[in-house]
């Protein structure tokens, strides 16, 4: 009893004590929000401080970076509906055109930092339970009647939208393969779905915390993370014959920092991302870099992959016309007579 | 009771009427009014075709028949539990009467989260209901399941004033006429009740339909089965579809309308009959 | 285990039931107020103290989790109070005259209640949002609503709007007027017959509908979900972290702020209960 009494006071002294000069600081700094899809929090809570030490180097001044989390979709919404975003970093190109698109991001955004603006890329892997017991090693295996499968809603979560392209990609490139057939797998591996959760998040809980599901289609990073958190005697990563390149892309909100005058330190922010310590920041959170350095040095962790781009689906808008958008093929499987 | 006119010699009518207009137009009608012009942008065309889509329509037909249900289901639930409170005395009534604000009270997002943990495949209950091949997470069951929780309080609390102002001698003469307990719960209690059964069922009901935070976590979410219409207008609101998600929710909106009205009424009419 | 309802001196009570369906029927309530209600709330806590007391304290002294706590007590402060003044107003005007429309009055007063919460945080994205209608001109202005504490205010209020309404104007229909006028004759003021007969009248029912209001008002999830914009340590209310904890596979942060919010609705109920206890003595019902 009066140990618990003291572990208490001493966590809310020490608490207390680091509260307060954080508190002090605040006042005269820069504050930049970073409105960015849901996976990444780990990441940028460590990206943030790191580049906070840099700018404080390079310019004598403190900056906060606050830090926003939801599905991609809904993140450039409340950025459109005037969330003020000094920065987005988001899941796909996408939801970052729709706010150049609506004037708030210049229309050449993507051409304004290197690699597309994506800092980093990822992939869709597969996770399984511990052992794989329903023997999935790719794509065909998630249609075995006995396999339930695990992924969130594409309408409202950037990461389903990768797995839905990364299964549409194979199915495309069998060997006699239609669009009727194509369509034909999508809407069987659709079935074999349970739950939609509306993001990847809330996929990763019902697949290992419900333990729903046999298969989680899920972002490379977000497995590994799921792994690493809950051990890999829960869970285990299958890497299918053929994935997607997904390139999470980040930009300086225009209409935001020409108002708040933060451009200066919200383009540094962005440009920290490609620098070699940012980058291994990035690798230890199993995205994978861009640095071929780091890359190399995290190279064990990125099994050689056969992947598509986005570009093969001839770019975001036809892809989000065709499958995503109301009436798409989404919409057509889980309508009935159609 | 004394009728009261408009002309009563109390005070106060101008400014309180004043107060609860101006403060009602800024927070619920000017809103609401907002929400009921929105979506005409899309054109008369436009807003049909948006509501009939066959995923809004099994999205609206789940929201209303699973509050429809759970409503019904709520009719023998919150009859049986007044009737315990208010006819019996037993030990540990009170603390059982207070559990029965507890959906009230406890905010929506805990309840989601808390049932689907129940119910879960791993769940405490959901373990029990697995052998049986009951699936209750995930399915429209789950929804089911959250909206009696959330909508029990409103059955039982309407019923429970009424029980309590029910006249025994009804009953006695009943008895003493020699109809069994049976007959006279059936011919006597019942139709005295029903006005307030019917209240509290539609009470329910427009709690339910609306219900978002603690059927999110416990739906499967999934297209045409178990996705409601409120998530709809949420999905629609993220693809930017602002006039899609004002129709839906003028839609939803003016249901609860219709069925709010529908209890006052009532309400009214069983008030008349009583006096 | 008594029944009530029997008059005095008759062998068998013909107006109950037989003691072994009594018991049947208690057991049976028992067993569902335990399994619907009671359950869910012993996983909270369950959950929030999977891995002891100390993770309980880390999890409530987060900073992140403290700022939580801090933002919605203030937006209840300021929503429960204002809805408090207008659901009395709304309670003297409905409770205490006749006039026209208002039955329409009522109707519009309770629509908040079954308007879905998503749709109640929708309408201010409409009025408000940079595409509503006053947005631009609020942007221009530099006022802040939506993704700001005046949004998250403005969604509480307009979800929390019926409560104390609801409760005292029943409470005032049955009570009646009688006692208002004696002291109008007797030559007192409207703001000295409020204060004097009526608010002693009604202070029960209107605690009771305050603490509800008040439950909602820290409980919202959908509406301020809408409104929040989700920013870290500055526009989340104690449901969303709780959301935002679970998916950052915080289990025990999410379920320790469930159950502080659980606290509340415990503390809620005893409350009540005791003012129930209160006026059951005075020979009053409360709803």
């Amino acid at each position: 009893m009066s140990h618990s009494t003291l572990t208490r006071r001493t966590i809310i002294g020490a608490t207390a004590g680091l509260l307060a000069p954080a508190g002090r600081v605040v006042a005269a700094e820069t504050t930049l929000l970073n409105v960015s899809y849901d996976p990444t929090r780990e990441l940028y809570r460590e990206i943030n401080p790191a580049f906070g030490t840099v700018w404080r180097e390079k310019t004598g001044q403190g900056i906060t970076i606050n830090q926003s989390h939801d599905g991609s979709g809904a993140q450039a919404r409340a950025v459109l509906d005037g969330l003020q975003a000094d920065v987005v970093t988001l899941a796909l190109a996408a939801d970052i055109d729709a706010l150049a698109r609506r004037g708030l991001v210049a229309m050449d955004w993507q051409q304004r930092l290197p690699d597309n603006s994506a800092p980093y890329t990822s992939t869709i892997v597969f996770l399984v339970r511990a052992g794989n017991p329903k023997g999935v090693r790719d794509w065909p295996d998630l249609l075995k009647p006995d396999v339930a499968v695990i992924t969130p809603n594409p309408k409202t979560s950037g990461g389903a939208r990768w797995n839905f392209l990364a299964a549409q990609a194979w199915a495309e490139r069998q060997p006699g393969a239609t669009e009727a057939s194509a369509e034909d797998f999508m809407r069987r591996l659709l079935h074999q779905v349970p739950v939609l959760d509306t993001g990847a998040r809330g996929a990763t809980n019902s697949f290992v915390q419900r333990g729903l599901g046999d298969v989680l289609l899920a972002w490379e990073n977000e497995a590994w993370l799921a792994r690493q958190e809950f051990g890999s005697d829960a869970c285990q990563i299958v890497y299918p014959s053929l994935s997607i390149l997904a390139e999470p892309p980040v930009s300086v909100v225009d209409r935001v920092v020409d108002k708040k005058g933060t451009r200066a330190a919200a383009t540094a922010y962005l440009e920290f991302l490609y620098t070699r310590q940012a980058q291994t920041i990035i690798a230890r959170h199993y995205y994978r870099p861009r640095d071929p350095e780091v890359m190399g040095q995290y190279a064990e962790r990125y099994p050689a992959l056969k992947m598509v781009t986005i570009q093969d689906f001839g770019g975001w808008d036809i892809a989000q016309a065709r499958y995503f958008a109301d009436g798409g093929l989404f919409d057509r499987i889980f309508t009935p007579g159609q | 009771m004394r009728l009261r006119t408009s002309r009563s010699a109390l005070p106060g009518f101008a400014l309180t009427l004043g107060i609860t207009l101006a403060w009602l137009s800024l927070i619920v009608v000017l809103p609401l009014a907002l929400l009921v012009l929105r979506p005409w942008t899309l054109g008369v065309a436009g807003v049909w075709h948006s509501i009939a889509e066959p995923r809004v329509l099994a999205a609206l037909r789940l929201s209303f028949g699973a509050a429809v249900l759970a409503a019904a289901v709520n009719v023998p639930f919150g009859l049986l539990v007044a009737w315990v409170m208010v006819r019996y005395r037993f030990p540990g009534r009170n603390l059982a009467d207070s559990l029965i604000d507890m959906p009230l009270a406890l905010p929506t997002a805990v309840a989601g989260i808390a049932l689907t943990a129940l119910f879960a495949p791993k769940g405490w209950i959901g373990m029990l209901l697995t052998p049986l091949g009951i699936k209750v997470a995930y399915t429209p069951l789950g929804i089911l399941v959250a909206l009696v929780f959330v909508g029990l309080p409103f059955v039982v609390r309407t019923l429970e004033p009424v029980l309590m102002d029910l006249p025994l001698e009804a009953e006695e003469v009943a008895a003493t006429l020699g109809a069994t307990r049976a007959q006279t719960l059936r011919r006597v209690v019942l139709p005295a009740l029903m006005p307030a059964l019917l209240a509290g069922f539609a009470a329910a009901l427009a709690r339910g339909i609306g219900e978002y935070g603690s059927v999110i976590f416990i739906a499967g979410n999934m297209p045409m089965i178990s996705e409601i219409a409120p998530l709809l207008i949420v999905i629609r609101l993220e693809q930017l579809d602002y006039a899609g998600a004002a129709a839906l929710a003028l839609v939803m909106l003016l249901a609860s309308f219709a069925i709010l009205l529908l209890l006052n009424l009532l309400q009214w009419r069983m008030g008349r009959r009583a006096s | 285990m008594t029944p009530v309802s029997g008059i005095a001196g008759a062998p068998l009570a013909p107006t109950t039931e037989r003691p072994a369906i009594q018991a049947g029927l208690i057991v049976l309530t028992i067993l569902l107020l335990v399994v619907l209600l009671l359950l869910p709330l012993v996983v909270v806590f369950v959950e929030a103290f999977a891995h002891g007391l100390g993770a309980v304290v880390g999890a409530l002294v987060e900073p992140e989790a403290i700022a939580a706590i801090e933002l919605t007590l203030v937006v209840a402060a300021v929503s429960v109070p204002l809805n408090t003044v207008c659901g009395l107003a709304a309670a003297w005007c409905i409770g205490r005259f006749r006039f026209p429309g208002r039955r329409l009055l009522i109707t519009l007063i309770e629509l908040p209640f079954s308007v879905s919460p998503v749709i109640s945080g929708l309408v201010w994205v409409l009025l408000f949002g940079a595409n509503g209608w006053l947005g631009p001109m609020l942007d221009r202005a530099g006022v802040r609503i939506i993704f700001a504490l005046p949004g998250l205010i403005l969604a509480t209020v307009f979800v929390t709007f019926p409560f104390v309404a609801r409760t005292l104007i029943p409470l005032m229909q049955e009570q009646g007027a009688a006692e208002e006028e004696a002291a109008i004759t007797l030559g007192a003021t409207g703001w000295q017959i409020f204060r004097r007969v009526t608010l002693p009248n009604i202070r029960w029912g209107l605690l009771y509908g305050v603490l509800l209001c008040n439950a909602r008002a820290m409980g919202e999830f959908g509406a301020v979900a809408v409104v929040s914009g989700h920013v870290r340590g500055q526009t989340m209310t104690m449901p969303l972290q709780i959301e935002a904890l679970f998916n950052d596979y915080d289990w025990v942060g999410a379920f320790t702020i469930a159950g502080l919010l659980s606290l509340l609705a415990l503390v809620t109920l005893a409350v009540k209960a005791t003012l129930e206890w209160r006026i059951g003595r005075r020979g009053g019902a409360l709803l």
